[in-house]
């Protein structure tokens, strides 16, 4: 397994980097954003360098190639999560366009005042304030599920909200600020049950392991380009087809539209009714490369040594003093939150920033979390697949200074 | 200048040069966040009737609260409190440069190279979670 990491880190240049002090990069904050393998940044200079035109315009040759690898970028999406067709992939700037544009689009023409949206303690901003704007419009209700005291969702509150017959029921897989994978399988069958459209937040999810949005049979699935090892500013919006062939058109504009006059527009069939202008292409080329690089992988192998990394990390800092851990051994993803009693999470950052060692120091984006957790912010480390036995080593090592540093 | 200007001039009466003394003598980043610390520990606590919202510089992710108080004859003086250690020493080293000075002298004050010279110049970054930057900016929006 060792050799294998060895292989990876070579694949990703950015790992060889000195930072702060001259020290080596200890990249522990994938939760943010991944680093990019080779293959992936190739991809975006080789568009540039050779491919790059406008897509689904003009009749030329470059245009002609652009859109072909534009377009098999889609089915590559499309097979990597299992949807049933690539027009039900939806190219988004990340996973906060895509629930502005669900929650824009089927809210505004699906709720109304008195409608239940479920939402839960664990989100992130970004499954929050485009639900409050929907509901600000419409006089939609936002209920959240609440939290267990180990950090899980609570599926008996959760059981009472779809009892109320909620409208839509919008969660993450996986929290970002604490780890937290939810039994979002059961959760979705037990929305739909309740007769709930379902949105999943897969961005924390995405880049640890396999995902069938068909056997999930959620409605809408989203996700970031950034997060799964691939460019920024591109992301996913998986929605079944008969929910979205039924949906307004959020933005209006170029490649969205069939007909335009004065009068009258007609839009455009899926997935371009809802991708006016021009799109990044070279971030969806770029994302493609990525899923292509992940795919030569397996996949569970790799969460298992992501896995091991944060038990390792995380038995260690049990057997510290003074520490306070704001999240489960059990059912996390490789999230690590925690806050040393009486210290500020940003002198911890600050501290361990100065050791080459890059983790996040805040509330997360997801403050009312924090609230719930009766926290301000927490220090966050996540690992990833190009984590090795170094890096846990390094962690420790520093967090051990900083402990020494701040006593 | 009501009392908590006075203490906070009484405890830190610093200027720069003091400051870049200071750091001249610190040894590797433990030296110099040990001194930052240090001086932060020195940083009277704003009484809790003055850590009011509208004294919470925006932009910080630890909360650090600035008051000021312009003199008749022009001069600027500050106290400021933090519930973060690192950022109640900068805001030392900060103030330590501003305090006394006229809104003139402090929009001439070349803070970049002043944090150059204590080598801390990643503090000014405008990242989001980046109090200094915000701090300064408060400050410079006062003046």
């Amino acid at each position: 397994m060792s050799a294998n990491i060895d292989n990876i880190r070579q694949d990703f240049p950015i790992l060889t980097t000195q930072t702060a002090n001259d020290c080596d990069l200890v990249y522990l904050d994938n939760a943010a954003t991944t680093q990019k393998p080779t293959v992936v940044i190739d991809a975006v200079n080789r568009y540039y360098h050779t491919s790059n035109a406008n897509v689904h315009r003009a009749a030329h040759y470059l245009s002609d190639k652009a859109t072909l690898v534009f377009e098999q970028a889609r089915q590559t999406v499309q097979t990597f999560i299992n949807a049933r067709s690539s027009d039900e992939i939806i190219w988004t700037r990340g996973t906060t366009e895509a629930i502005n544009l669900v929650a824009a689009s089927w809210g505004e023409q699906n709720l109304k005042a008195g409608d239940i949206i479920v939402l839960s303690a664990l989100e992130h901003h970004a499954n929050i304030v485009p639900w409050q704007l929907v509901a600000q419009k419409t006089g939609a209700i936002i209920k959240p599920v609440r939290l267990t005291e180990h950090f899980e969702l609570d599926l008996a509150h959760y059981k009472t909200l779809l009892a109320e017959s909620p409208k839509m029921v919008a969660l993450s897989h996986v929290s970002n600020a604490i780890g937290t994978i939810n039994p979002i399988e059961t959760m979705v069958a037990l929305a739909k049950a309740a007769g709930a459209v379902t949105l999943v937040d897969g961005a924390q999810a995405i880049s640890h392991f396999a995902l069938d949005v068909q056997q999930l049979d959620c409605d809408f699935y989203v996700f970031s380009g950034h997060k799964l090892f691939g460019p920024t500013g591109i992301g996913v919006l998986y929605g079944k087809a008969e929910r979205l062939n039924v949906m307004p058109p959020w933005q209006g504009g170029g490649e969205m539209i069939d007909k335009v006059s004065f009068e009258h527009t007609s839009f455009n069939q899926l997935p371009f009714k809802f991708e006016a202008g021009t799109p990044n292409i070279a971030g969806v080329i770029g994302l493609a490369a990525a899923i292509d690089y992940l795919n030569a992988f397996d996949r569970h192998a790799l969460q298992q040594h992501e896995q091991r990394l944060f038990y390792q990390v995380y038995d260690w800092m049990t057997k510290q003093p003074n520490i306070q851990l704001l999240c489960n051994r059990d059912n996390n993803v490789g999230i690590i939150s925690f806050l040393l009693k009486g210290e500020h999470h940003q002198d911890i950052g600050t501290l361990l920033d100065q050791q080459g060692i890059a983790v996040r120091a805040g509330h997360h984006c997801a403050m009312p979390l924090m609230t719930a957790l009766g926290v301000s912010g927490t220090v966050r480390l996540s690992f990833s697949i190009y984590n090795n036995d170094a890096d846990a080593s390094a962690f420790i090592t520093g967090f051990t200074k900083v402990m020494e540093l701040l006593a | 200048m009501t009392p908590i200007f006075t203490t906070f001039a009484e405890q830190i009466h610093y200027s720069a040069t003091d400051i870049i003394k200071l750091f001249d003598q610190a040894r590797g980043w433990e030296g110099k966040y040990r001194q930052i610390m240090l001086l932060g520990k020195q940083l009277p606590a704003l009484p809790d009737a003055c850590k009011q919202d509208e004294h919470l510089v925006k932009g910080c992710e630890s909360q650090v609260w600035l008051h000021y108080q312009l003199n008749k004859q022009g001069y600027f003086h500050f106290a400021a409190d933090s519930d973060a250690r690192i950022i109640k020493g900068l805001v030392v080293i900060i103030l330590s440069a501003f305090n006394g000075l006229s809104g003139q002298q402090i929009a001439q004050f070349d803070i970049e190279a002043y944090f150059a010279e204590l080598d801390l110049l990643k503090h000014l970054s405008p990242s989001r979670s980046n109090g200094i930057h915000a701090i300064v900016r408060a400050v410079l929006g006062l003046v």
